[in-house]
This record gives C-alpha cells, structure tokens and sequence, in this order.
C-alpha cells in the first residue's frame, strides 16, 4: 500500500469508529434521557426511573468509557496503519 | 476554634499553596506561558481542565438550580458533559498536531484569511469576559458571606491572587495551580455530600444513595418520597418534566456544541506532549469532572428534601404542621441576614407556609386551611450548596472547605479564561497582525501586560456587574456553539471547505443566534428593546433563546457547504495541511518547527 492509500484506509476507519462513539453518546443522552424518558422511567433501577438515571447519572457515566474507548482503539488505528508519533 | 478564624486559616492556606506553586513553576518562554512547553501529563492536564472548566457557576449554582428544576435540569448535566465527548473526538487531537498556540490562528491558517481570524478572535474575547465577570462576582460572594469583609475587598484580593500566579507563571503556572485547586474544589464538594447521603439514606456514596430509600424505616425510595413532598404542596414532581421535549433537546446540544466551542477549553490540549495523549486527556478531565457532575443530583435532591421537611413537618394543613417562625433553625437565620432568604408572616401565625401559591388548584385548597399566600418570598437557588453542611449540622471545619472550595473554582476558571483572553491579544492580535516580527522576549512582556490589563478589566466589571451578567452566559454558549464549533469541524473533516464558505457560514450562525436572542431578550440586553415578549407563547416553534445555538450551529453547516460547493475549492497547500492534521505522525516535528 503506498502511503496515501493507507493514510486514506486510516481516516476511513477512523471515521467508521467517530459514527460509532457518536450514536452511542446520541442514544444514551438524547434517546435515553429525553425522548423516551418516560416510557423508560416505568424500569426501575434502585429508587431511581431509568430515564431519569440516564440522564442525571448514567449518561454521564458511558460518555466517560466512550472516550476512553476511543482513545484507545486509535492508539490501536495509529499502530495498524504505521501513523503513530516516534 | 469559632468559624470565621478556622474559615481565614483554611482559605489563608490554599491561597499560600497556589503562590507557592507560582513561584515554583515561573514561565521562561512563550511556549511555556502559552501552553506550559507542551510537557503536561495527560492526567494531570485532565485534572487541570476539570478545574478550568468548574467555575464558581458549577460549584455554587448547579447543585442549586437542579434543587429547584429536578428532572429539567438535566439538560446542563448532560450538556456540560457531553461536550466532552465532541472535543475528544472531533476536535482535540487534530487541533494538537497542528501544534499551534491558539483556536484563532487554526482558524486564521486554515481559511487562510485574516477576516476569519479576526471573527474568531472577536467571539473569543467576548465569551471569556462574559465568563470572567461571573467569576470575580462569585469570589467577591463568597469572601463576603464566610470571611465577613465587604464584596469590594474580596474581589481585590482574588484579583491579586490571581495576578501573581498568572502573570507570573501563565498557562505553566496556571495548570499546576489549577491541580492544586481542583483537588481542593472536589474534596469540598464530596465531604457534605458524602454525610448528608450517610444521613438520610445510610448510604455514604451520593450516586447510590440518591437511587436508594430512606434510612427512616419507612422503606419509600428517596426520589418518590421527594415527589410526594413537592406534589403535597403544589409543585410539581420533582421527577417530571416540565419543559418541552424539542427545547430539552436544543438546549442540551447548544450547550454540548457549545462546550465543545469554548477556546479556553479547547486550549487546554495544546498543552499535552502527543496527539494520543489530547484524545486520553479529555477523557481524564472528564473523570475529574463527572465527579462532580455526578454527585450534584444527589446535593441537589437531598438539599430540597432537608428544606422542605425542615419548613412542613408535619400533615400538611394540619394546625401544627409548620415550622414556628421563633424556633427557625441557626443556618436559617444567617441566610436570613444575607438577604438570600426571606420570610414573611403572611396570615400572621407565626409559622412558616412554603407552597406553590401559583397554582390555583392547590392556592384554593390552601386557603381553606387558612394559607393565604407563599411565606418564603425569597428563597436564592444559590445558598443550597453553602448552605448544605450547616443544614446537615456538619463540623465547622467543613463549612471553612466549603469556602475554600468555591473560591478555588471561581479563580481557577478565572485564570484560564484570563490566559485565552491575553493569549488572544498578545498572539493574535500584536504578533500576527500588528507586528508579526515581534521577538519572543517582547511577545512574553506584552502577553504579561495583557494579563495584567485582563485582570484589572474582569475585576472592575467584577466590581460593578452589568445587569444583564446572568443573560449573556447564554450568549457566550451560542456564539461558541454557532461560530467557533462548526469552523473548526468543518475545517477538519472537509478537506474541500473554502474560506468563503467558513466565513459566510459563521457570520450566519453568528447573526442567526445573536438576532433570535436579542429580539426576546432586548437588542443588546438593553431593557425595553425586545421585540417579543420572551414566553414559550412567542417562541419559534417553541425553543428558548438559550437554545438557538444548536439551530444557529446547523445554519452555520448548511449555508458554509451551499457556499463552498459554488466557489472554487481552497488552494493545494490547505488541502495537505488538512490531511496532514489527521494523522498522528510527526506532531513532535510540527511542534519543534515553531
């Protein structure tokens, strides 16, 4: 592969893994903790409804992993396609 | 040991700390005063981003406002923190590799114009200083309340404070400061949590106590016991919402989009040694952020519980129901002398009625037990977090933290934004357009005076706050969110976009956004130009002037791509220096060439 084809594979899987991350922070936020807060708050979890849930806490929670997720599968994208730094 | 003295010795230690660390960490360069030499370790930078990011705002008020909105509130929770999540991925690591100091010059070089530059510069300088005025308010409130000095001489010394560290030190000795303070802030923040959550749900983590029930034996979930308070007296359910589903949304993404936009953030990566370590970093910060973003429904719940159950307690309506004015407890009375909370013996029984008289179902029923009106006329949103230890009778050594808390969050917020707004001046303005031949020993003097200037500005406006200080932290967000956000995406992701296309599309944006909040909230937030009552009634299709930037932001993509896809494409040297950006590879070069 010469090196713009495999600069170009790099971006497209990056870009795969943005959309991914994305619909995840979409639904758990938006999806979860707005649009179906209400059928969702007839699941209990503890005391809490789980719409609320999703959105006072457990949004929170997954956009923290989501990130993480991310940084660590580019590291993992940065050594596969040889674009890392050093 | 009394309050006042233990308060001065808590705050006189953490402000001799953040000296120390000034001292320690003097900035010789202007690599070091702009971005701390990029040598920062991405958890450390996490953290010092968690404390940029709280303000006095985060700390004080959050907490506060979901006491009183419940559900509704959800949306700053969710959009403080999501933002997070766009910064990380669509922003950070590529503004990292570019490997320059500020948000402006990416924007400048990218559209390869100075018009460009100049409108980033401009959306800058007004969303910092609408930021550091509430700041310097916050310092001098709560130098006022717990050290008993005047607001005017609180805001001088957080100023002087401020002035040391910073101008001295810049974003180096910013960042180490900001470490300190962040885990003062945070330990503040999680002490009262952690024993009111012991108190009333036997659980000491916040997060699960505020999904458990009662430590009373009565078995009742917290959260349905708190309904159940709130509905008896005529609010509605704390659970419920209340806003429209469409503004919920908008509001929830301007202020995502919006977080994501705000340059003393953005910033905050260019300080990480490597690309890896901005995608890392921002999940660090919000670690460190989700903290406390995390515990303050549970403050937030538990407090509104505490003051309701510490006014009605007993059967509502019952003659004995309500609290006896005279017996009010000792916290009660202090709030009372700050003006924060106000009671008035409407119908003259010497007990305290706190209902929701707008409500004409439940006002009827009221007066049917001889209520003839809401007695607490004033009860500040703010007071629920300082108010919280003494509400829960803590130590006093805890109420001393508290203060310390809140003071570190509202300088360390300062700091950083007083960095972006000198940053801007010195490199944007004097080296890349007055005088590009400036050297770097002169480029570090003016930075330092512009610091200088910045402080003395946000402490004057601190001093004597515009009116309109509460509106235009929704401007910010929006100009953020409409302008700065979608140029710098689109300048990433679409190699194509030219700087026509970027500079319509933000002018757009901008416009959109600044017209829809000045036609309801007064051209200029000067009182009497509105064009329209601001109520939902009014609103087009109902979203509040808060959360036009979402729209505006969308604007700003849709008239940008009409526009590039009908002018010529931007010159071969931006397309490589698009594709350069996004990889990796060789940042440490771009960073040495500088």
């Amino acid at each position: 592969m010469s090196e713009q084809t495999q600069r170009q594979a790099y971006w497209i899987a990056n870009l795969k893994l943005v959309a991914l991350c994305l619909s995840i922070w979409f639904v758990v936020s938006y999806l979860f903790g707005i649009i179906l807060v209400d059928q969702l708050n007839a699941i209990k979890l503890g005391g809490y409804g789980l719409g609320f849930w999703f959105a006072q806490q457990g949004s929170m929670y997954i956009f923290v992993v989501l990130i993480f997720f991310y940084a660590n599968r580019m590291k993992k994208l940065d050594e596969k396609f040889n674009v890392h730094e050093d | 040991m009394d309050l006042k003295t233990l308060t001065f010795i808590v705050v006189g230690a953490t402000f001799a700390l953040y000296i120390g660390i000034a001292i320690w960490a003097r900035a010789g360069t202007t690599k070091e005063f702009y971005v701390a030499g990029t040598g920062v370790h991405p958890v450390a930078n996490g953290m010092a981003t968690a404390a940029d990011w709280m303000s006095a705002a985060s700390f004080i008020s959050m907490a506060g406002l979901i006491a009183f909105m419940g559900y509704d509130a959800s949306v700053y929770l969710m959009g403080w923190t999501g933002g997070y999540v766009l910064l990380a991925l669509l922003l950070a690591p590529y503004l990292r590799k570019y490997g320059k100091f500020t948000v402006s010059e990416f924007i400048g070089e990218r559209y390869y114009s100075k018009t460009a530059r100049m409108v980033a510069v401009l959306c800058l300088v007004v969303a910092s200083v609408t930021y550091v005025i509430g700041q310097m308010k916050g310092v001098g409130v709560a130098f006022s309340r717990f050290l008993e000095v005047d607001f005017t001489t609180g805001v001088f010394v957080g100023m002087t404070i401020v002035f040391i560290y910073a101008v001295m030190g810049g974003m180096k000795g910013i960042t180490y400061t900001q470490i300190a303070q962040y885990c003062v802030l945070i330990f503040a923040y999680t002490v009262p949590a952690i024993f009111i959550s012991l108190n009333l749900t036997g659980n000491p983590i916040p997060q699960l106590g505020l999904g458990s029930t009662m430590a009373d034996g009565s078995g009742i979930a917290l959260l349905d016991k708190l309904d159940m308070i709130v509905n008896d007296l005529g609010f509605a359910a704390y659970t419920a919402q209340k806003k429209s589903t469409l503004d919920m949304f908008l509001l929830t993404m301007s202020l995502m989009i919006g977080t994501a936009g705000l340059p003393h953030v953005i910033m905050r990566f260019f300080t990480v040694p490597k690309v890896a370590d901005a995608r890392s970093s921002a999940g660090w910060a919000l670690v460190f952020i989700a903290i406390l973003y995390t515990t303050a429904p549970a403050v937030g719940a538990m407090a509104r519980l505490n003051l309701m159950e510490t006014i009605q307690t007993g059967e509502v309506g019952s003659t004995d129901g309500n609290l006896v004015y005279a017996d009010r407890p000792e916290w009660f009375k202090n709030w009372e002398t700050t003006g924060l909370l106000k009671f008035e013996d409407k119908n003259g029984d010497g007990r305290i009625q706190y209902y929701n008289d707008k409500d004409a179902e439940f006002a009827a029923k009221a007066a049917s037990f001889g209520w003839t009106g809401n007695e607490m006329v004033k009860v500040d949103r703010d007071i629920m977090v300082l108010a919280n230890p003494e509400i829960a009778n803590l130590p006093n050594w805890v109420i001393a933290l508290v203060a310390a808390g809140g003071l570190a969050a509202a300088l360390s917020t300062a700091a950083g934004l007083l960095l972006a707004i000198s940053t801007a001046i010195s490199h944007d303005v004097i080296k890349g357009m007055i005088s590009p031949d400036i050297s770097e020993k002169k480029e570090l003097l003016a930075s330092r005076l512009a610091m200088a200037g910045a402080i003395i500005v946000a402490g004057y406006l601190g001093m004597n706050p515009p009116g309109f200080a509460a509106q235009v932290v929704a401007l910010a967000f929006g100009l953020a969110a409409s302008s700065i956000f979608p140029a710098l995406m689109m300048g990433i992701f679409n190699k194509n976009m030219d700087d026509k296309g970027a500079i319509v599309g933000m002018l757009v944006g901008l416009l959109s956004t600044l017209i829809y909040i000045f036609w309801f909230k007064g051209w200029f937030f000067i009182p009497g130009t509105e064009m329209a009552v601001n109520t939902a009634d009014n609103w087009f299709m109902g979203i509040s002037p808060e959360s036009f930037g979402a729209v505006g932001a969308m604007l700003n993509f849709a008239a940008a791509y009409v526009v590039s896809k009908i002018t010529p494409p931007p010159p071969e040297h931006i397309q490589h220096l698009v594709e350069d950006i996004r990889v990796p590879m060789g940042a440490a070069k771009t960073a040495r060439d500088h």
